[in-house]
Formats: structure tokens, sequence, C-alpha cells
């Protein structure tokens, strides 16, 4: 009986959780344009999807933009990782406390705020402004996942390299960077996705003719979203799906593998 | 080795930045560029890439979802955007807070194709017609099910008829829910006098336990369902939804109602005055108009384009070109200033408080 209710309250919970998704992709094949009607199954708006040339551009700036935006982030925050990690205790805490802060706060107090430091600069909008805004909401996402790797880093084996002779940025390469690369793969996917799905960052830091499909999507609530879209958020569904398999999956991987 | 691949893959990354960046400064096509700020899917693209083909002007293209998130964009100034097409209280704004330019009809030898009447009621808003050229225009109405209604739909009494309770569907935004309400009692849909602010407060809530929902987009999708009988709805919907459920009627009742006007205008940091002018040129051009009246299917104030569309229902519809004339009470929405905006949001809480 017990256990016929919680697999019956996980039951419940997985609906709330995916019946909206799952309507969505359903609609991604309806043949009618309006949810409505069912006018029989199809893959033409995934065919026209692929046709259509802006919503292409836009996902080649979304995906520029969170391949760009993780990579730098992952090296910026790889590198803030170490010299946080070295600090006096004090200094560490408060360092910590600073990058979490951006993280908990909302994105709409992100967006406005770098949308106003930018017109401060006198910048002109563009890609190159959203790159800038992305790369700096990843940051703390990185140092979150490298942070406690950094932790687990037996401090003497940096010291024994030193002293066989290896040079400071030789042993952290092949001797630091290994250890932290779970972590640092973590941070790059998490990055990836938060760019992702960012939207109202990216409203609020765009200039005109750079859109990425979070901001393409929302253009359309005048007209009425069009079917195409369904699709194309059923495939962005998918990959996201499949990059947080991934990321569950990699560590645990690695760290199996290493005890053996 | 592996830290020469590293710092090659960042160097990589660098240089891929840097030639994005060098992009953006692009200056475009011969003939310089033009930054147009459009609704979302307003236009059918391939007449950008015709314009772009006839004359050598690159068309930097940018959407927005409602005039509200397009004026604090174009007010603060992040992109000096060269041509907007907001709706008529919109355009009332931007004028009153100086943010437009006057266009140089010389310069637009196609804005003869644009009917008089469209621009007569564009004075609404642009008294002199100075500065904006209509684009696309609408009316909101009752669209109803006849299959669910048993009389002739010709007011907005229909909405208060307890006969319909629980199928009737209303529009989820102060000014259209007020509209309604107002032009009901036979004001202007523009009144700033409290007490008949106060009565259209009273109907509505009076109303309020007979409507199904208060709704925006989804009265098109539950009527096509059949999920209600009468709802409030713009005209450029009602084809699209008589399309696809042919038990749809569509209706502007006779106490008047709301005329909307979208109009292309130059703001005043514009950069390329002149191309946004060809552009608004082009874009009344008949051949084009048309295009884009099939594309958005909503009504074109292009009187030329209409004469050119071969489907003879199309042409001649009453609910795609209304003799505006023919109704006495067609208004368009005013912008109020901010203390009118304030009050209008003040009774709409209290009507969407009410149990």
């Amino acid at each position: 009986m017990k256990k016929f209710f919680s697999r019956f309250y996980i039951t419940i919970i997985f609906i709330f959780l995916y019946a909206p998704i799952a309507t969505l992709i359903v609609l991604s094949f309806n043949k009618s344009k309006t949810r409505a009607k069912w006018g029989g199954f199809t893959t033409k708006w995934y065919v026209e999807l692929f046709e259509n040339e802006v919503i292409l551009e836009a996902l080649q700036n979304t995906l520029l933009l969170a391949l760009l935006s993780a990579l730098i982030a992952t090296v910026i925050g790889t590198a803030a990782c170490i010299a946080i990690n070295h600090m006096h205790r004090a200094w560490r805490t408060f360092f910590m406390g600073v990058t979490n802060i951006p993280m908990l706060n909302a994105d709409i107090v992100t967006g406005i705020s770098l949308m106003l430091l930018y017109l401060s600069f006198g910048m002109s909008f563009g890609f190159t402004t959203i790159l800038l805004a992305h790369i700096t909401f990843n940051i703390p996402y990185v140092i979150l996942s490298v942070m406690p790797k950094m932790k687990q880093l037996n401090k003497h084996t940096y010291e024994a390299a030193m002293d066989l002779g290896a040079g400071p940025v030789y042993a952290f390469f092949r001797v630091v960077f290994p250890d932290l690369l779970p972590g640092i793969f973590t941070g790059f996917l998490m990055a990836f996705t938060m760019s992702l799905d960012d939207f109202i960052i990216t409203h609020f830091t765009k200039g005109p003719g750079v859109d990425t499909l979070s901001t393409k999507i929302y253009t359309e609530l005048k007209k009425g979203i069009k079917p195409e879209m369904y699709a194309l958020s059923t495939i962005i569904f998918v990959a996201v799906l499949v990059l947080l398999i991934i990321i569950n999956k990699a560590p645990a991987k690695k760290e199996t593998g290493r005890e053996l | 080795m592996k830290k020469t691949k590293l710092i090659s893959a960042l160097l990589m990354t660098a240089l891929a930045a840097f030639l994005l960046t060098g992009c953006g400064g692009d200056k475009g096509g011969e003939n310089g560029e033009v930054i147009v700020y459009n609704w979302g899917e307003y236009i059918d693209p391939d007449t950008i890439d015709m314009f772009e083909e006839e004359t050598g002007i690159k068309v930097i293209y940018d959407e927005y979802e409602t005039n509200e998130i397009m004026y604090p964009k174009v007010a603060s100034g992040t992109s000096n955007y060269d041509l907007l097409c907001p709706s008529d209280y919109m355009i009332q704004k931007l004028i009153e807070n100086d943010l437009l330019t006057e266009i140089n009809f010389d310069n637009i030898p196609n804005m003869k194709n644009i009917g008089q009447q469209y621009l007569d009621q564009s004075k609404e808003f642009d008294p002199e017609n100075k500065y904006s050229v209509p684009y696309c225009f609408g009316t909101v109405g009752l669209l109803y099910n006849k299959t669910m209604v048993d009389e002739p739909i010709d007011s907005w009494d229909v909405l208060w008829d307890e006969k319909y309770s629980g199928n009737i569907l209303m529009q989820d935004s102060v000014r259209d829910a007020f509209m309604v309400s107002l032009k009901r009692l036979g004001y202007s849909m523009n009144s700033l006098d409290a007490a008949q602010l106060e009565e259209a407060r009273d109907e509505l809530i009076a109303q309020k336990p007979l409507t199904q929902a208060y709704v925006v987009d989804q009265v098109r999708d539950k009527m096509i369902g059949d999920e209600a009988a009468i709802g409030v709805i713009y005209s450029g919907e009602a084809i699209y939804t008589q399309r696809e459920n042919e038990n749809l009627e569509y209706v502007v009742p006779k106490e008047g109602s709301n005329v909307w006007i979208d109009c292309w205008v130059i703001p005043k940091n514009a950069q390329n005055k002149e191309n946004a002018e060809a552009f608004i040129n082009f874009m009344c051009r008949e051949d084009i108009a048309l295009m884009n009246f099939e594309y958005i299917t909503y009504s074109t104030p292009n009187d030329a384009a209409r004469a050119l569309i071969e489907d003879e229902a199309i042409r001649n519809s009453e609910i795609a070109f209304p003799d505006l004339s023919k109704y006495n009470d067609m208004e368009t929405f005013h912008y109020l200033g901010e203390e009118g905006d304030e009050m209008y949001n003040e009774y709409w809480k209290q009507v969407k408080s009410a149990d």
C-alpha cells in the first residue's frame, strides 16, 4: 500500500512536469495550424523549419553564443577558482559570496543593468554585447561547479611536481588540470545550457538584426506562435535533455574509473 | 603539447569573437542601410530581399512583440532605428514626447495608393498626417458561432445576455475591455470622465459571472474549437478563424468599435532617413502591399493593392475592408497620458478582483 502511494505520488509529479512539454511535442506533429484541431500527423513543420532562413540564423546565433560564452566563461571561471582557492579564508568566503549573488539575482535586474552599463559606455548593441552579457552570467556557474573539485585537490601533488622540477604552468596543466577536468566539463555544459535558454538578458542586450531563438519566438506573440516553433522547441528540449544526461553521467564515470 | 593545444583553442575563440565584432560594424549594401523595427511576423520576408535587390540598401530587420516593449527601446536610444511600425496610440505618445521626425512625402510617390479614409482616421493620432504612413489596420468586433447563437448579433449587449452565460470570451486587456463597456453605454472609448468609467466598470463587474474567461490569443483557438459561443476579437484574426471553422461569423457592433491602425514612422534619431523613406515607398507599392496582405492577412489600407486581390470574396469582404463611414462611432485609441493610464488600470484592477 505504501509503495502504491509513493509510486502514485511520483507519477503525479512527473505528469505535472512533463505534460506541457508532451503537449508541445504532440502539437509539433499537428497538420492543422491551430491547437484546437487535430488535422492529422505531419512532419512538415520540421521541414519548413529547416527551410526558414530567419529561424536558422537565429539558431546559429544561439549556438554560437552558447559555445563562445561557455568556453570563455569556463576559462575565466577556472582561473578565478585557482585564485579564490589560494586566498586567505575570510577573503575566500567573501568572494564566493560575491560570485553567488549574480546567480540569485533576478535575470531582469542583470539584463537592465547590463543595458545601462553598455549605454553609458556608448557601445553599439549587437552580437558582442549579448556575448559579453552571456559570459558575465555564466562565470558564476562555472565557479560553482569547479570550486568543489578544487577543494578535493591534494595540495601536495602540485608541490611534488614543483619539487621534481616542473615549472608552475607545466605543473598546473599536467597535475592540477586533469583532476579539475570533470568539474570544468560540468561547468562548461552548465554554462552552455544557461546561455542556450536565456531570454530576458538577451532581450535587453541585443541590437537590431541579431536574434536568438528565444527572442525570435517571443516576437511571434502578436500573430500567434507558428507551428515551426513547436517543432523547434521540441528539438531544443531534446537537445537540452541530452546535454543534461551527459552532465549527470560524465563525472560519475570519471570518478569510478579513477578509483579502480 | 596539451598546453599549446589549449592556448591555440583560446586564440581561436578570441579570433572568432573578434571577427564577429568586425561584422557588426559593417556598413552593409552599396547604398547604405536601413534599420527597421517592426512587429513580429508582420512582413513577408521575400519583400525585404526584393527591396535590397532593387535599391542596394541593406535592411537590418528587428522585431518587437508589443508597443510597450518597443517604446523604451526607442526612447532609451539603445539602437538608432530608422523605421518603426507602432499602433495609433503609441504613435501619439511618440509624437507627444518629440521622438518622431516629419516624413518627406516627396520621397514617397506611392502614397497615392493609400485610401483617403485611412488617412482621415489617422488624424486622430497624427492630426496633420505629417509623421505616419498607414501599413495595416483592422477593427475589433464580435466573433460568434452560428450554431450556438439563435438570433442576429449586432450589438455589444449580447455579451451581457444571460443566455450565453459561460460561453462568452472577453479580451484580457484594460483598454479593449473598457472599450466594449464604454461603447455599449454610448460613451467614447477614450473617455477620461470618472463617472462614465465607473459606470463602465460596474457593467464589467456585472458581466463577469457570465464570461467563460478573459483571454488574449486563446479567443482564436477556443472559437475554432467550438469552446465558446461569442468572443471579442480583432478582425485580422476573424478571417483566419473562419477559414478553420465555417460556422464562425464576425460583426462590428452597431454602437461602434475600435479601429486600429499600425503606421510606419521615422524616429528622430534615425541615421538613414532617406533610406527609411525609400523603404516606406517600397512597402506602399501595390504589388508589395499585396504580398504583405497575403502573408499577414491583416487588412491593408492600400487601395491599389486591394484592387489586385484575385479572390473576389476577400476583395469585397466587409470584414477585411469595412467601409469606415458606414459606422457612426468608429474610434481609435488615444494616448491618455500617465494619469489616464493609471485611472484605467485602477478601475481594471477592481474589475479583475471582483467576485
